[in-house]
């Protein structure tokens, strides 16, 4: 009977926990706080085919990793695309990074925005601050898809006009005859002549379908739990309702359980999720 | 691990020749872990021979208490599961995952394959084999392998035993995962200790369990003695120290979220975290991200973590789970319901040691009587 080899061999099966590094190639200034990175694959290889909602573990070397959603289009694979804001021990360094620095990338990980079924219904983009971010993959999707889905409502929303992304993209998308775009900010100094008020004050305004509309929507908790609130009263079903959420994430694949919102895992069962499936866990504190 | 072997029967091996069967092993090359005394416990550490088991040691085991007793015999496995479970060795709590060198403005990973001993172990219980099969599903079975898991798993030889006494905190009655070890072994043996006689009755698991028992004496059990291993098990089966009614726990659970018992356990709950480290299915861990001073090398470490730490749920300046209660309610029912939609089991297999070393003796299965009894939904 021959010994058994007391050391395996790795087999073939990728490593989770490794990063892939990235190269920067530009990062750019939306607001005070938060930047856009685009990124190419070190080894040449362009962009990293993901679908709209993904996002990825970033790794700034000897830092530490951060759970970051793609922005992108992921139509475009030339680049990876990502919208950071600066908060911390990882994100603060990662947005003065110069072209040509290197990054840490895992992924595509998590569940996406559900683009192919919402063909044929109408779409109401629901986002808070930061929340766009995720959502404008999404958004990306829809219009290079136009003819497939019925009325396109992007309603956006953030604290001041000074934290508004994607100013330039804001105005392209308005100038638009095929898709509604409200834009609203919580608080406003003198010079504002805009929308004053929370996203949810657009929502009775927008116009879509309830019986036939699909809502994805992003933003903090609280924005996001009063947004749902809000769709179903003008009737949208929360069948319908597609939120992304967040938890503190570690490994990101399944196996830290940092990230588990009931029953679970934001880094493979979500982040985007049905609303209905989610009922007995939704809002609940400290779940 | 193989089927069950084409050699059906049981066999007897004498107390006495059971030391062929650590020596057979450790001519394949495996290193033998089981029950040892030391710091006033029985824990799991290497085995050289039969000597190193704690012969004619006991343990009584109650809510927040384990103590060491003297037995009249001197069998070797008269005890049940002490503070430690066979996660120590398939799941290290401290593991280093790659290192990276930096290489100019990029870096370089340094993937360092996994390397691990080949284990034997001795003396796993049917608990313990029921939470390897519950940590094979999250580590194996989902869209994603765990590498070091999978390098530890692989090729691991087990030689189970069957509980010939219950302890005060089991319940694996209830959570039908024992006394009896009914898979997931090479070789299970029942310890029978008869007036004069100490014998096994040894029951074949895989063929490989099968080729290593032909290197131990043996001979086929009489029908006297496979009765009296059966009585022995069935002993076991009817001392439970406690009960744990599962019926629809999963709807029980996810309905009362805000019972007021979760007051009454916040209130004596230290989240201390020694549930979660004694648990044999709890795998939470945490990931650190370090590097030298002069920041050309970094290391990424995995370690053990726990859901009841402060910063477990951290995120956006707080924690999601601040509340002593919140985090009690996130173990309990994660463990015994969300486990259940995860991973199509339950997450307890019955072994009673989150009870026995709880410092203020929390009881797990009291805790769902609680609920139970005065259920809101």
């Amino acid at each position: 009977m021959a010994k058994r080899q007391p050391q395996q061999a790795m087999v073939a099966a990728p490593d989770p926990m490794l990063p892939h590094p990235y190269r920067v190639r530009r990062v750019q200034r939306e607001t005070y706080d938060t930047f856009t990175i685009e990124l190419d694959q070190a080894n040449g290889v362009s962009g990293l085919p993901f679908a709209p909602g993904q996002f990825n573990m970033i790794y700034l070397f000897g830092v530490g990793e951060v759970p970051i959603s793609i922005s992108g289009d992921p139509a475009q694979s030339k680049a990876l695309v990502h919208t950071i804001r600066a908060v911390g021990t990882v994100t603060k360094p990662i947005v003065r990074l110069k072209r040509g620095d290197v990054l840490g990338v895992r992924g595509p990980l998590g569940s996406s925005w559900p683009v192919e079924e919402a063909k044929g219904s109408d779409v109401v983009i629901v986002a808070g601050g930061i929340g766009l971010a995720p959502l404008r993959p999404a958004l990306y999707y829809l219009l290079s898809h136009r003819a497939s889905y019925g009325r396109v409502a992007l309603l956006y929303g953030a604290r001041t006009p000074e934290d508004l992304l994607y100013t330039h993209e804001l105005e392209e998308w308005r100038s638009r005859f095929d898709m509604e775009v409200g834009v609203t900010v919580d608080a406003a100094s003198g010079n504002w002549r805009g929308n004053v008020g929370v996203v949810t004050t657009l929502i009775p305004w927008a116009r879509f379908e309830p019986s036939d509309t699909v809502a994805m929507v992003c933003g903090p908790e609280v924005m996001m739990r009063f947004t749902v609130q809000a769709l179903q009263e003008r009737g949208v079903t929360a069948e319908n309702t597609f939120i992304s959420m967040e938890r503190n994430m570690k490994c990101a694949v399944g196996f830290c359980g940092h990230c588990q919102f009931g029953p679970t895992f934001i880094c493979k069962d979500g982040p985007v999720f049905r609303c209905d499936r989610m009922e007995l866990f939704l809002w609940k504190r400290e779940i | 691990m193989k089927d069950l072997s084409s050699r059906a029967g049981l066999h007897v091996v004498e107390q006495e020749h059971l030391h062929h069967l650590f020596e057979g092993l450790k001519g394949r090359g495996y290193s033998l872990v089981g029950p040892t005394l030391r710091e006033g416990a029985i824990t799991y550490a290497e085995v050289g021979s039969t000597a190193d088991l704690p012969a004619g040691w006991t343990n009584e085991q109650d809510g927040g208490t384990y103590r060491l007793t003297r037995r009249k015999d001197a069998a070797l496995f008269g005890y049940t599961v002490g503070p430690q479970s066979w996660k120590k060795f398939l799941f290290p709590p401290v593991t280093r995952l790659w290192q990276a060198r930096r290489n100019g403005s990029g870096f370089q990973v340094l993937d360092e394959g996994q390397e691990s001993p080949k284990y034997a172990f001795i003396g796993a219980r049917s608990c313990d084999l029921h939470a390897i099969a519950v940590q094979d599903k999250v580590f194996l079975q989902g869209n994603y392998v765990d590498p070091v898991y999978r390098a530890r798993r692989k090729g691991v030889f087990v030689v189970a035993v069957n509980c010939g006494q219950a302890g005060g905190t089991c319940f694996c009655v209830s959570m039908n995962t024992g006394p009896k070890a009914t898979f997931g072994f090479d070789l299970a043996l029942t310890e029978v200790l008869e007036g004069q006689r100490h014998y096994f009755v040894a029951e074949v698991g895989t063929e490989l369990g099968a080729e290593v028992l032909q290197e131990v004496p043996h001979r086929e059990a009489t029908a006297a003695e496979r009765a009296a291993a059966e009585s022995t098990v069935a002993r076991a089966a009817a001392q439970m120290g406690r009960t744990l009614d599962t019926t629809d726990i999963k709807e029980l659970l996810y309905h009362n979220y805000e019972h007021p018992r979760w007051d009454d356990v916040a209130g004596r709950c230290l989240t201390c975290a020694n549930c979660t480290m004694v648990c044999p299915t709890c795998f939470c861990t945490t990931v650190e991200d370090s590097t030298d001073l002069k920041g050309e090398h970094a290391e990424r470490w995995r370690k053990l973590d726990s859901c009841f730490t402060m910063d477990f749920s951290y995120i956006h300046g707080g924690s999601i789970r601040a509340s002593a209660r919140s985090r009690y309610r996130q173990w309990m029912t994660h463990k015994l319901a969300t486990w259940i939609d995860q991973f199509g089991t339950s997450g307890c297999v019955g072994c009673g040691r989150c009870i026995t070393w709880c410092p203020v003796g929390i009881d797990i299965t009291a805790e769902v009587r609680a609920i139970r009894e005065s259920k809101h939904a």
